[in-house]
C-alpha cells in the first residue's frame, strides 16, 4: 500500500459485520433442512468468529499474533469438524436415503 | 527512459494498471507459445511432423485455433446449470493467472513481492479444484461428472505432496518470499536442486498431477471419458480451459525453476546486465522443465485411480515429510 | 472519527464493497434453493472474508483460509453433496416452514450483538500498520506460547481423520463376505 492505513478503520465496522454474518448463520442453522446446508451455516458462523478475533487483535492486543494464532486454530478445528460431520451425513444418507434433518427423530419421545 | 518508467511505477494506480495488463498479456501468450511447442514436440517424439500448413513451420496454428474458438456458437446444454457452467472456466483461469504475480524475473523485477510468496502461489493454485468440480457437476453429463469426481480426489491427494515438498527450500532459505529464495540460492552457491533433489522429484510429480497431465490424466482420460470434466464446453469457454491448462503449466514450472533451479540467476553475469538477462535465464530454465513435462506425457501410460492415490498417500507424502525432518535437522546442526 | 473522515479513506471504500459482497453471498447461502449454489456462494463469502483479513494485515491467516477452507473443506463439501446425489435444479424441500420465527431470532441476535459492541467500543479505531504481520511472530507464538493448544489441535485432527474413515466405511454385503472368505 502506498500509505500507512493505521487508525483509519473503526473496530465496530468489523464487529458489526461479524455479528451480521453470525446471525445469518444462525438463521441458516434454524431454517435449513438438508444436513449439508446446516454444516454450511455453521461454517459461516465460524468465519464470523474469525473476523471478530482478528479485528480484536488489531485493536486491543499489544503482544502480537494472539488473535491470528487462535483463528488458525479455529480454522483447523472447523476443517476437522466438517470432515467428520460429512462422514456422519454420508452414513445417514446410506441408511435412510435422505439427508433431511427433520426426519432424524427416532430418539424423540 | 528508465527515469520515466520509475516515475510511472511510482504512481500507485498507473503501476497497478500496467502490472495487471502485463499479467493479462502473459497468460494467453505463454499458453500459445507452449501449446504450439507441445504440439510440435509431441509430433516429433511420435515420429511425425504435426501441423505445418499455417505459418512457416506451423507456428501460427494455435493462434488460428484461438480465433476459431472465438467465433464458435456459445452452446450451454439445456439441463446444465447455466450460472455455474459459465463460472467454472473463469475460476480455473483466475487461479492459473495468480501464480505469475509472485515470480521474480530479475532482481527487483516482481509484480508483487509478497513476503508469503510461496504460500500465496500454492493457496491460489488450489482454487482450480473448485472450478473443476463445478465444471464437472454443472455439465449434466455422466462423463463430466465422473471426470469431475476423479479430479477432486486426485487434486486433493496431490496438493499435500506439492505443499510439503516446497517446505524444504523454504527452510533452507529462511524466507517464503520468492525473490528472497533466489537470493538465498545465490548466497548458498549452488541451486537448491543439488541438495534437495528428492523434493524436486516429488514436486515435479505432484505438479504434473495437479495439472492433470499424463501420466495423471484420469480426470480427462481421453480414451475413456470423451474429455472428462470439460466435455460439454465449446467455443471460447473451452478456450479458457485450454489457456488455463498451459498457463498453469508454465506458472508451475516457473515456480519450480525459481525454487529449485536458481530462478533468474546464472553465474558470471555482470550486475548491470541482470535486468535484461535475468528473464531470459528464467525462461530457459522454465522451458527446460516444460520440455520435461511434455516428454513425460508421451513416455508413460496413464496411472489408474487407485495406483495414483496410493502413490500420493503412501509414497510421496511420507517421503516429503521425511525430507522436511532431515532438512530442518541438518539446517540447525550445520 | 467523523463520518466525512471515514468516507474519505479508500480503505473504507474497499471495506464497504467487500462487506456488501460478503453479506449478499451469505444471505444467498442460507436462502438458495439449490445445494451446490449454496456451497459456491459460501466460496465467495469466504473469499470476501479473506480480503477482510488482508485489510487487517493478517496475511498468513488469509492465505490459510484460502488454502484450507476454500481449497480443501469446500471441495470436501462439494464431493459430499455430489455423493448424496444433489439434483441439478431446484430442490423444494430445502427450507422448512419456520422462516419468520428464525428470521426474528436472528435479527434479535444481531441487535443484541451490535448494541453490545457499539456501546462497548464506540469509535475505537483499529491500529493496523501498512505492512502485513511477520510470519516469524506467528511462528514464535504457535511454537512458544501456544504449543499445547497446537498439539491438542493436531490430536483433534487425527481423531477426526480416524473417526471419519471408520464411520464412513462401507460394511461388506454378505455376498462380498463370501467372496472374501473364498479367496
Amino acid at each position: 500500500m502506498p500509505y500507512d492505513v493505521g487508525s483509519l478503520m473503526l473496530l465496530n465496522q468489523f464487529l458489526v459485520l461479524g455479528a451480521a454474518l453470525f446471525s445469518i448463520g444462525v438463521y441458516g442453522l434454524l431454517v435449513r433442512r438438508n444436513a449439508v446446508l446446516v454444516l454450511l451455516s455453521v461454517e459461516l458462523m465460524l468465519n464470523a468468529v474469525n473476523i471478530n478475533l482478528i479485528a480484536f487483535e488489531s485493536a486491543l492486543v499489544t503482544n502480537a499474533a494472539v488473535g491470528q494464532v487462535f483463528s488458525i486454530f479455529v480454522i483447523t478445528v472447523a476443517a476437522a469438524e466438517v470432515g467428520f460431520g460429512l462422514a456422519i451425513i454420508l452414513m445417514i444418507f446410506r441408511n435412510r436415503r435422505s439427508a433431511n434433518v427433520d426426519e432424524l427423530d427416532l430418539m424423540r419421545w | 527512459m528508465t527515469g520515466f518508467i520509475t516515475d510511472v511505477m511510482a504512481n500507485f494506480w498507473a503501476g497497478l494498471g500496467i502490472k495487471l495488463a502485463l499479467i493479462a498479456f502473459i497468460v494467453p501468450t505463454s499458453a500459445l507459445v507452449f501449446g504450439i511447442l507441445e504440439i510440435k514436440i509431441s509430433a516429433h517424439m511420435q515420429d511425425r511432423i504435426g501441423p505445418y500448413f499455417v505459418g512457416a513451420w506451423g507456428w501460427i496454428q494455435l493462434m488460428a485455433d484461438g480465433l476459431k474458438f472465438f467465433q464458435k456458437e456459445d452452446i450451454v446444454p439445456t439441463d446444465a446449470d447455466a450460472p455455474v457452467f459459465k463460472l467454472a472456466p473463469v475460476l480455473v483461469l483466475m487461479s492459473a493467472m495468480a501464480i505469475f504475480v509472485v515470480i521474480p524475473w530479475g532482481p527487483g523485477l516482481v509484480f508483487g513481492d509478497l513476503e508469503l510468496g510461496v504460500f500465496y502461489a500454492l493457496a491460489l493454485s488450489s482454487l482450480a479444484t473448485v472450478g473443476i468440480i463445478a465444471a464437472g457437476w454443472s455439465s449434466a453429463n455422466k462423463y463430466s461428472l465422473i471426470g469431475g469426481l476423479r479430479a477432486a480426489g486426485q487434486l486433493i491427494a496431490y496438493e499435500l505432496p506439492l505443499v510439503l515438498s516446497v517446505v524444504g527450500p523454504v527452510i533452507l532459505a529462511g524466507t517464503m518470499s520468492l525473490s528472497g529464495i533466489v537470493e538465498a540460492q545465490v548466497v548458498f552457491g549452488v541451486p537448491y536442486i543439488v541438495v534437495q533433489f528428492i523434493p524436486f522429484v516429488v514436486f515435479m510429480i505432484a505438479a504434473l498431477a495437479e495439472l492433470s497431465r499424463l501420466p495423471f490424466d484420469m480426470p480427462i482420460a481421453e480414451s475413456e471419458l470423451v474429455m472428462g470434466y470439460f466435455t460439454e464446453y465449446t467455443g471460447f469457454r473451452f478456450l479458457f480451459f485450454f489457456l488455463a491448462e498451459y498457463a498453469a503449466m508454465f506458472g508451475m514450472m516457473l515456480f519450480a525453476a525459481t525454487l529449485f533451479l536458481g530462478g533468474y540467476w546464472a553465474p558470471g553475469i555482470p550486475e548491470s546486465m541482470m535486468p535484461f538477462v535475468g528473464p531470459v535465464v528464467l525462461l530457459t530454465k522454465a522451458g527446460l522443465l516444460v520440455f520435461v513435462a511434455i516428454w513425460f506425457r508421451w513416455t508413460w501410460p496413464r496411472l489408474r485411480e487407485d495406483q495414483l492415490q496410493s502413490l500420493a498417500w503412501r509414497w510421496l507424502i511420507p517421503i516429503a515429510l521425511l525430507n522436511i525432518a532431515v532438512t530442518a535437522t541438518l539446517k540447525v546442526i550445520l | 472519527m467523523t463520518v466525512d473522515a471515514w468516507i474519505a479513506e479508500p480503505v473504507n471504500w474497499v471495506f464497504s464493497i467487500v462487506a456488501v459482497v460478503i453479506l449478499f453471498t451469505a444471505v444467498r447461502v442460507v436462502t438458495s434453493p439449490n445445494v451446490v449454489h449454496a456451497a459456491l456462494y459460501l466460496v465467495a463469502a469466504l473469499a470476501g472474508s479473506a480480503v477482510m483479513f488482508l485489510l487487517l494485515s493478517a496475511e498468513f491467516v488469509a492465505l490459510v483460509l484460502v488454502l484450507v477452507y476454500i481449497g480443501a473443506v469446500l471441495v470436501l463439501f462439494l464431493f459430499g453433496i455430489m455423493i448424496t446425489r444433489a439434483p441439478t435444479g431446484f430442490d423444494e424441500g430445502l427450507s422448512n416452514d419456520r422462516k419468520l420465527v428464525s428470521a426474528a431470532i436472528s435479527l434479535v441476535l444481531l441487535g443484541v450483538l451490535s448494541w453490545a459492541s457499539l456501546s462497548a467500543f464506540g469509535t475505537d479505531t483499529v491500529n493496523t500498520v501498512g505492512s502485513p504481520t511477520a510470519t516469524e511472530i506467528l511462528g514464535d507464538a504457535i511454537l512458544g506460547r501456544f504449543v499445547i493448544p497446537f498439539e491438542v489441535v493436531s490430536f483433534i485432527l487425527l481423531s477426526a481423520l480416524i473417526g471419519g474413515i471408520t464411520v464412513a466405511r462401507r460394511d461388506l454385503t454378505p455376498l462380498e463376505e463370501e467372496e472374501r472368505k473364498a479367496v
